[in-house]
């Protein structure tokens, strides 16, 4: 991995970001259309998180990172504060690896 | 850009910046584990240091990374990178408006959009705080990312690996934590749900970054629930509307529902109640 490669992977990262931002701004949306780039977004990051919770390589993550995630849903579920639910979350998971669990 | 760093600190409360700097501890430790990989797999320090300031997109650096130390050629890192990148663009369209008219703002602003930024923008539901949390957010995981980085760079075999701590868990369910005031609208929620399936079914057969963003697809469910004026309310409002079918009267008669006040509006309950609670 050169300077170069790097800067190719940075142009075109920034690209990605700055023309949506752009794009937001040229495009006059009607509010269905708003609503759905809203619920698109939501949908991404609710993949993102399944994928993030349960897959490590293309296969399963083993049971310690998404018993940590549960824990933290039930947090927040039960409206416990945000730094909690992280904070759970995250011992959770470390307490099982530390037991052995991979 | 200042002056919208200046007064989003106005903005903010204390309580939105314990939750933030508790997802940019995560990231510092994710940075360390950056830094002392890539410096592992052969780049000098100031190479990583410099890709994460330039980049600014972590799970890509440790794709292009990964590859490149596995074997693999620069051209198919750099695009294995680049494919985990495409969901910034849906990203910027959705929260995009909160960087204003200015370039400049928009211009450095479009650098901090990351997966974390975005999900503390869109759990606010108020412009003034949407902008705030997005300015403080970014700025705040920008500098920690980096605090992280240069240090695992230089010093990253001390830690050993971050994923012992669980930080690899702290991340989803963070960011959970912060859509789950979203998904309390039934639409939302179907096509979520629908979404991190085919996003989850599809993580074996396909290179990563791809299963995420077919999760798009269950996007088209909701369609005709937009189209309606979102799942609550606006059916009465589209009455007259709705007897024009043509495709060119569509727009003009949606955002006639828009200014009636109901269309795309279903979530401002549960966002109000994030305000308090988040």
């Amino acid at each position: 991995m050169t300077f170069t490669w790097v800067l190719v992977l940075a142009a075109g990262t920034y690209a990605l970001r700055l023309a949506g931002v752009l794009l937001r701004e040229r495009v006059r949306m009607p509010e269905w259309a708003e609503r759905l780039v809203s619920i698109a977004a939501t949908t991404l990051l609710v993949a993102l998180v399944a994928t993030a919770t349960l897959t490590a390589d293309g296969g399963f993550a083993g049971w310690a990172r998404p018993t940590g995630v549960a824990v933290g849903a039930l947090a927040a579920w039960r409206r416990l504060p945000f730094f909690v639910v992280v904070v759970l979350a995250a011992s959770t998971t470390a307490l099982l690896r530390w037991a052995g669990v991979p | 850009m200042k002056e919208s760093v200046r007064s989003a600190w106005r903005t903010l409360d204390g309580g939105l910046l314990r939750d933030v700097l508790a997802v940019a501890a995560a990231l510092a430790l994710v940075g360390v584990s950056f830094g002392a990989i890539a410096v592992a797999s052969g780049l000098s320090p100031w190479l990583a240091v410099a890709m994460c300031l330039l980049v600014f997109a972590g799970g890509s650096q440790f794709m292009a990374v990964g590859i490149v130390a596995a074997g693999g050629g620069p051209v198919a890192a750099i695009l294995a990178g680049l494919l985990l990148n495409v969901r910034f663009l849906p990203f910027g369209l959705a929260t995009g408006d909160v960087l204003g008219r200015s370039l400049v703002a928009r211009l450095v602003g479009s650098h901090l959009l990351i997966d974390e930024t975005v999900a503390f923008t869109l759990a606010q539901r108020d412009p003034a705080r949407r902008r705030a949390v997005y300015w403080i957010s970014g700025v705040v995981f920008f500098v920690t990312w980096h605090v992280g980085v240069v240090f695992g760079a230089v010093a990253g075999q001390v830690i050993g690996d971050p994923n012992a701590f669980g930080v690899d868990a702290a991340f989803p369910a963070g960011l959970l934590a912060l859509l789950l005031p979203s998904l309390r609208d039934r639409t939302v929620l179907t096509v979520a749900l629908l979404g991190a399936v085919l996003a989850l079914v599809t993580t074996p057969f396909l290179p990563a970054g791809v299963p995420v963003l077919l999760a798009l697809a269950a996007v088209l469910v909701a369609v005709p629930s937009a189209r309606a004026g979102g799942s609550t309310g606006a059916g009465a409002t589209r009455s007259g509307a709705s007897g024009e079918s043509g495709a060119s009267s569509e727009s003009g008669a949606s955002s006639e529902a828009g200014a009636s006040g109901e269309t795309g509006k279903p979530n401002v309950p549960a966002a109000a109640e994030t305000g308090e609670a988040r």
